[in-house]
């Protein structure tokens, strides 16, 4: 929008050409301080940016990442049980919310009118707005109080239904800008309904598909509320101990599913709770890796919008 | 007839019933849609169900209301959730009264004036604020915020401002406070807030600002003037929607307010507590079976509370959207 000058011709007075400069002052003035505020918005991400950067960067090392914690107080050691915990519990929240996410928003971009869909779209909306740390009590009420123990299990179900609402509502928002007719070519073909909707309907809508899951993936990575109850935390949970140690498949896999778990957040929030700098320091390091990641998903996530813009543009 | 052609034109019986696979996908797609309906039913039947001794033990307005009586102690089983509610509502009414001009301002800023070369960065890191987890909030905010920004403003604030209720006391040395709560809670709903209030703004007609310039408005009173009244039903919806954020934002308030459940103080500059710090403070060590089921109740609290402000939301951004429809262009 740009200001539009009127012609001051000797029609106004001096009166009225006097509050016209007024007005425009104001505007003037008004509209420079939106961009201000914009710039003060951003002093935030910046100094914590840098100040993660700074502050982290000395803590990574080798040890930072292959080695299990130190004892209390003692240098040294890493953070190798929250690494293996925090992929675990994503693996397990992928597995459970990608599925369950895609197939309800095909329901739902579908029969956008039916009971059931409307009903989807509603309870999407409710669970984006219920606060984590009511996800983690829903997680220890579901499985942690039934089975008797904190679980990588318990924590990976609280996580997928945090990344289920952003993947529901990405997947409907794609498939409902996929052009009608590519369906019913695919009908038209001879192909069933569920081999139009996989082989022609979903491709098509890949991208944007794509991104909502590193989305949901970046939200639920970072969470913590969620895991207090329901992983607990575990300084020697570890992933390839059980697979090294020869056990049957599965004992292997109830070592690693079913018992107490360790994540980046969770690593994070205690150790910055404790009164040893070096473990203060793991913090700040952990909170680099958590910084990297989850905002290298985002960036990566734009960039294949941006990459499909860019492929839609040219057909 | 030969076998062949015949096998073509009728189909086995087992893949007649099934509709080529149409049958088994239409019922997979139905199951995952009940499944997205019982967990959100699920969430709520946790809450219910998992305060129900609490509940039976402690009447509401006994729980809720202020009470003289005792506060919250859980060695001692007795409990009183005002301070705890009365932290909650100071920190997220901060939040919001600061969070919702600056909101409004930026998303003037990112739909009305921004330069395009601009938008796309800026847009990306206003995203980005929303982004960064939470924990990452609350370590920043123990380590540089409270001691940097909170402290020496709380400091002000009591010494000049000390005669308002709210600004009374002093701050702790550490910082750790309801306004530091809220102050971080600030920045976390900022990008919420500025989303959606942006997108409110870019929906509106373009006729609506034509029409305002050539009645001889500034940029600035077309904005305020009309575009902001214009959509102010969404921005609300948008205010709304923050707030929600604000009350259930959990482990960066965990770390930077105090957690002190008993104060029931007005004033910003104590420690206090909220609905969710509470829960993720104390129900991984709780004390009594009443305290874990007294603990769940603060989350069903939470729980209605966020549910409601949801509606609310989402009804008024809905009714922007479906005006611009009907009466647009």
């Amino acid at each position: 929008m740009t200001a539009v000058s009127l012609p001051i011709t000797a029609a106004f007075s001096n009166e009225e050409t006097a509050r016209y400069r007024r007005r425009r002052l104001v505007s003037r003035v008004m509209l420079s301080l939106t961009g201000l505020v914009t710039l003060l918005a951003l002093i935030p991400l910046v100094w914590i940016v840098f100040y993660v950067l700074k502050t982290g960067l000395p803590a990574l090392s080798l040890e930072f990442f292959t080695q299990m914690p130190a004892a209390l107080g003692q240098k040294g050691g890493g953070v190798r049980n929250a690494i293996a915990g925090t992929f675990v519990v994503t693996l397990i929240a992928m597995i459970i919310s990608i599925p369950i996410g895609i197939l309800a928003a095909f329901y739902a971009a579908c029969n956008p009118n039916t009971p059931l869909g409307i009903a989807v779209r509603f309870g999407t909306d409710v669970l984006s707005g219920v606060p984590s740390i009511i996800v983690g009590l829903f997680g220890y009420a579901l499985l942690v109080k039934p089975m008797g123990t904190y679980s990588a299990l318990a924590g990976g179900v609280a996580i997928s239904i945090i990344m289920l609402p952003t993947i529901i509502r990405t997947t409907e928002e794609m498939l409902k800008l996929v052009p009608g007719s590519l369906r019913e070519a695919g009908l038209g073909l001879g192909a069933p309904e569920w081999r139009s909707s996989l082989q022609v309907v979903l491709p098509a809508a890949m991208a944007g598909v794509v991104t909502g899951i590193i989305l949901a993936i970046a939200r639920g990575v970072g969470e913590t509320a969620p895991l207090l109850f329901t992983i607990l935390g575990n300084d020697r949970y570890s992933v390839l101990g059980p697979i090294q140690a020869n056990l049957p498949p599965a004992q292997t896999l109830s070592r690693i599913l079913l018992e107490p778990a360790d994540t980046l957040t969770l690593t994070m929030y205690k150790y910055s709770q404790q009164p040893f700098p070096e473990r203060v320091l793991q913090a700040w390091g952990v909170a680099l890796v958590l910084m990297a990641f989850v905002l290298g998903l985002n960036m990566l996530a734009r960039a294949i919008v941006g990459w499909r813009q860019k492929k839609m543009g040219k057909l | 007839m030969t076998p062949a052609s015949f096998e073509l034109s009728q189909p086995s019986k087992l893949r007649r019933v099934l509709r080529h696979g149409d049958l088994p996908w239409s019922v997979i797609l139905i199951g995952m849609c009940l499944i997205v309906l019982l967990v959100m039913l699920g969430l709520g039947w946790s809450v219910w169900s998992g305060s129900a001794d609490s509940r039976a033990a402690i009447n509401s307005a006994q729980f809720l209301l202020p009470s003289g009586a005792g506060s919250w102690n859980p060695v001692s089983d007795v409990y009183n959730a005002w301070p705890i509610i009365l932290g909650t509502l100071q920190t997220a009414l901060v939040a919001i009264v600061l969070a919702t001009p600056l909101a409004v301002f930026i998303a003037i800023f990112l739909a009305e004036l921004c330069p395009d070369a601009l938008r796309q960065p800026l847009n990306f890191m206003v995203e980005m604020l929303a982004a960064v987890p939470s924990v990452v909030y609350g370590l920043w905010g123990i380590f540089v915020f409270l001691p940097v920004v909170v402290r020496p403003v709380g400091q002000f604030l009591g010494t000049y401002f000390g005669w308002l209720p709210m600004f009374s006391g002093t701050i702790p040395a550490s910082g750790t406070s309801r306004l530091a709560a809220g102050l971080i809670l600030t920045i976390m709903i900022l990008p919420t807030i500025t989303a959606v209030t942006r997108d409110v703004l870019r929906a509106i007609p373009r006729a609506q600002r034509e029409a305002s310039s050539a009645l001889g408005a500034t940029p600035w009173e077309t904005i305020s003037q009309v575009l902001l009244p214009f959509g102010v039903s969404g921005i609300l919806g948008a205010v709304i929607l923050g707030l929600g954020r604000a009350l259930g934002e959990t482990m960066a308030v965990t770390m930077v307010i105090g957690n002190n459940t008993v104060e029931a103080s007005g004033s910003l500059l104590r420690p206090g507590a909220t609905l969710a710090s509470v829960i993720a403070n104390e129900f991984a060590e709780a004390v009594t079976p009443l305290h874990s089921s007294t603990l769940i109740r603060l989350g069903l609290v939470l729980f209605i509370m966020t549910l409601f402000l949801n509606f609310v939301a989402r009804f008024l951004v809905w009714r922007v959207s479906r005006s611009f429809v009907t009466e647009g262009r």
